[in-house]
């Protein structure tokens, strides 16, 4: 196992090694230069091409990526082209609300939507399964800003009970913390709640036709321990799966979210610097993301293990 | 515990854990009167000199002063220029400082910091190269004390001082105005009204200022940017809100107290909403404008854009960009009408009922081939976007060879300051749009020069443009000042750098426990109180 963990950790830096390079060179060849951005409306040609210069941005492919990959050996991400800020010190700044955000949904997800999987599964064909899966196909149909404004227009404009917009810090308490991460949550977790019940019922009901499970209701074990102490355990791969893939959507899924409920995550950081080319922080970010989603598809394929004891590595 | 009182009891904590969430109190700052205001772009560069965003100049004028500031009937005032004394052969300018000015470090504003600022803004700005055109030197007389020599008069001197727009020649320490001009300053030090808080500084999200206890205002009333710059509130938050919906709902519920600029089309949503005002506090407004590609066929031929001025309809834009008659108008001058040199005087073409055979016959005899015509578009900017889609329209109508080409405004920006033909990336019209500060004069209004490769993007080359404009510089008084740029708008009807399309106002909204707001071009936050 250790051996295995060691492996798949010096797999995710070639990976990041691969994403550096190739997002840096995208990010190259993408029309848009920030210097045009900081000159603003009114400048000239002449003021764009002196602060380009200044920059550093006339100088070749090779030299900008190895000027990078240097500072980056050092543990240095760069400066934000426009605010003069270290990468590190903005992507800190925003790692609270995303974080937030996705633990939230993943919990919200995760509580409603595995019981309603196992359910929908144990009572496949009624009309309680029926609604679950009418549910999940809506869950899917519906965009997430859509279900954004329409909780924004019932619970902050027209009850008055939840906050429009922002983020408060933990730091700030517990409940100010809880109030901005309600709406988010369930506009952002709503999508994962279809997602993961689809296949929760899917795979429960894989498991439940195992002449295992009928050797165990045949030994008159209680219904709810069959479904949840053999059923669900063993259906639980396929899920962990699901969930691991979720959180790399859950990334896409936080910046139309941060967008709209105004959190300064890091969604809405990476869309604010794609707009205005802030190359270190695209790069930092995009760093950022890789090593989340190869280290949680890591920490998936172990869970395998627990889910599981047949699987080793 | 039963199962069944288990789940009883998570509900109950659960119930309870959502009733202490509804109830709890807003985090803020206890007992501080905070101005929550959703400004009109993200606030990302401290440097009102090297950038033109006028979010920045918006910043600049919370935390910088200036010596001179105009009024709202466009008189130069002095502001933090206590006294000062004009030479007789106009050549010397001797300048006194008012007591008690101080930066936010604690220093006191000396005569050095003052020129060091001056002359970093007269490296970027071009009304300021103009003024250091004319420069002889700018000496520290003492601290409080400095002139400004002069090679030859200068008559704009005070307006250039005064310069409402970007780049306003704000006031900074001369250890931070010593800065390159074409590198940011960090250092957000100065003497204006509010303090900037870096701590709090959240890019893209959050800027916070604080009341500048030290500041000492004028004892005139605010005018503009003129007069007493008296702050009535604690702490400023500037909070960044790109969806335009949630910005509506969260003035609509009390969030925030001010959105400095809202949508047309939300306007019916705000209205409704008793405790909320929505108001055109911007006199001035902005100005579209459709430029062209002076470098290639088919507008470097000057009959080709003679013809657009005898199609484009001022009232299409007008609906296009602000949705109704009531937040636009018509304004067929170069120089922002409202305001003292604005004229029809040459208008003629653009004005009236629009005349698309004579548009033809100009394009015939333009020698037009068919060329491909690409229009750059910023999707993201329904200003831009809505005047390009109506720009299309109306070639498409003529027979043209037009097209849209769609980005972002990164992208548009970018690609504008390509010199390359179509094929390689280059482009026949893009749109944009100038607040009406910006385009009052020829000395300010940049795209209506005709000065070549140094010229805003478009580069049209005409020397007749820049004579003229050089002799309004020489005008001594308002009669010839007028004449002069009345002459200037003649050649640019002829000569036709740009087409104005508009003149438009996004109207700012705020609650009605606000009061004081100031009626002028630039939103600014002194004089504010909330109740």
């Amino acid at each position: 196992m250790t051996a295995y963990i060691i492996r798949r950790l010096f797999s995710t830096l070639v990976v990041m090694a691969v994403v550096a390079f190739v997002v840096f060179s995208l990010l190259y060849l993408t029309p848009g230069d920030p210097a045009a951005v900081i000159a603003g409306d009114i400048a000239t040609s002449e003021d764009i091409q002196r602060i380009h210069q200044r920059l550093g941005l006339d100088d070749p492919f090779v030299v900008r990526f190895g000027r990078w990959v240097g500072a980056l050996a050092h543990g240095d991400l760069g400066t934000s082209i426009f605010t003069n800020l270290p990468v590190t010190q903005l992507i800190g700044q925003r790692v609270e609300p995303t974080l937030s955000l996705t633990l939230c949904t993943l919990v919200v997800a995760i509580a409603v939507a595995v019981p309603l999987g196992v359910v929908a599964a144990a009572k496949a064909g009624t009309w309680f399964d029926r609604a679950v899966m009418a549910f999940s196909v809506l869950g899917f149909s519906v965009p997430v800003f859509v279900l954004a404004y329409i909780l924004i227009l019932t619970f902050s404009v027209q009850l008055d009970w939840l906050p429009v917009q922002g983020y408060r810090s933990f730091h700030e308490g517990f409940w100010p913390w809880l109030r901005h991460l309600i709406l988010p949550s369930i506009a952002l977790g709503t999508v994962y709640v279809a997602l993961i019940a689809r296949m929760t019922r899917a795979s429960m009901l894989d498991v439940l036709a195992q002449d295992y499970v009928r050797t165990a209701q045949a030994k008159g074990l209680a219904p709810d321990r069959v479904l949840l102490g053999h059923a669900l355990k063993n259906a639980a791969v396929p899920i962990m799966t699901i969930i691991g893939i979720g959180v790399a959507l859950l990334i896409s899924g936080a910046i139309v979210t941060e967008t709209v409920f105004a959190l300064p995550g890091i969604g809405r950081l990476t869309v604010d610097a794609i707009l205005r080319r802030d190359y270190p922080i695209i790069q930092g970010v995009t760093l950022l993301f890789s090593a989340i989603y190869v280290l949680v598809n890591l920490a998936v394929d172990l869970s395998y293990a627990f889910f599981d004891p047949r699987i080793r590595y | 515990m039963s199962k069944g009182g288990g789940y009883r009891s998570i509900a109950v904590i659960g119930a309870l854990m959502l009733a202490a969430a509804l109830v709890a109190p807003i985090a803020s700052a206890q007992g501080q009167k905070v101005l929550r205001f959703i400004p009109q772009a993200d606030l990302r560069i401290l440097d009102p000199i090297t950038t033109t965003a006028y979010i920045t100049r918006n910043h600049g004028y919370m935390v910088y002063d200036t010596l001179f500031a105009t009024d709202a009937k466009f008189q130069v005032q002095p502001q933090m220029v206590d006294k000062y004394e004009i030479s007789k052969d106009q050549l010397t300018y001797t300048f006194t400082l008012r007591d008690g000015l101080k930066f936010h470090d604690g220093q006191p504003v000396r005569s050095a910091d003052c020129i060091a600022s001056v002359e970093r803004w007269a490296k970027r700005d071009a009304l300021g190269q103009k003024l250091a055109e004319a420069t002889e030197s700018w000496k520290a007389v003492n601290d409080k004390t400095f002139t400004l020599k002069l090679k030859r008069p200068f008559p704009l001197t005070l307006e250039a001082l005064a310069k409402p727009s970007s780049n306003v020649p704000f006031i900074m320490p001369e250890r931070i105005a010593k800065t390159d001009a074409f590198t940011n300053i960090t250092d957000p030090t100065g003497s204006g009204p509010f303090k900037f808080v870096k701590e709090e500084w959240v890019p893209g999200n959050k800027v916070v200022y604080v009341k500048n206890t030290d500041y000492v205002p004028r004892k005139e009333p605010p005018s503009w940017a003129a007069g007493g710059k008296v702050v009535k509130v604690d702490r400023v938050e500037w909070i960044y809100i790109p969806d335009s919906a949630t910005a509506a709902a969260a003035l609509n519920a009390g969030e925030v107290d001010w959105w400095e600029q809202m949508p047309p089309d939300l306007i019916p949503v705000l209205a409704k909403n008793k405790s909320v005002k929505v108001e055109n506090i911007d006199p001035l407004g902005s100005m579209g404008l459709l430029r062209f590609n002076f470098l290639y066929p088919p507008f470097n031929n000057q009959k080709m854009r003679q013809a657009l001025l005898y199609v484009i309809d001022q009232n299409d834009y007008v609906l296009g960009i602000a949705g109704n008659a009531k937040n636009g108008h018509p304004c067929y001058s170069y120089f922002t009408c409202g305001t003292p040199l604005a004229s029809e005087v040459g208008a003629e073409p653009l004005k009236g009922k629009r005349d698309f055979e004579k548009a033809k016959q100009l394009i015939k005899e333009s020698g037009y081939k068919g060329e491909k015509i690409v229009i750059i578009d910023a999707t993201d900017q329904p200003i831009v976007h809505s005047q390009s889609l109506l720009t299309l329209e109306t070639l498409r109508k003529l027979g043209l060879n037009a097209e849209v080409q769609a980005g972002d405004w990164g992208t548009l920006i970018t690609r504008r300051a390509s010199k390359e033909p179509i094929d390689k990336g280059g482009w026949s019209i893009f749109h944009t749009w100038l607040v009406g500060p910006d385009v009052t004069s020829p000395a300010v209004n940049f795209a209506v020069r005709g000065n070549g490769q140094k010229a805003w993007f478009g580069w049209p080359d005409d020397a007749k443009i820049e004579e003229l404009r050089e002799a309004w510089f020489a005008a001594t008084d308002a009669a010839s000042s007028k004449k002069a740029a009345e002459a200037v708008q003649a050649r640019a009807f002829d000569f036709v750098p740009y087409i104005p399309t508009a003149q438009f106002i996004l109207p700012t909204a705020y609650r009605t426990n606000l009061s004081g707001v100031i009626i002028a071009p630039v939103t600014f936050m002194w004089n504010v109180e909330k109740h």
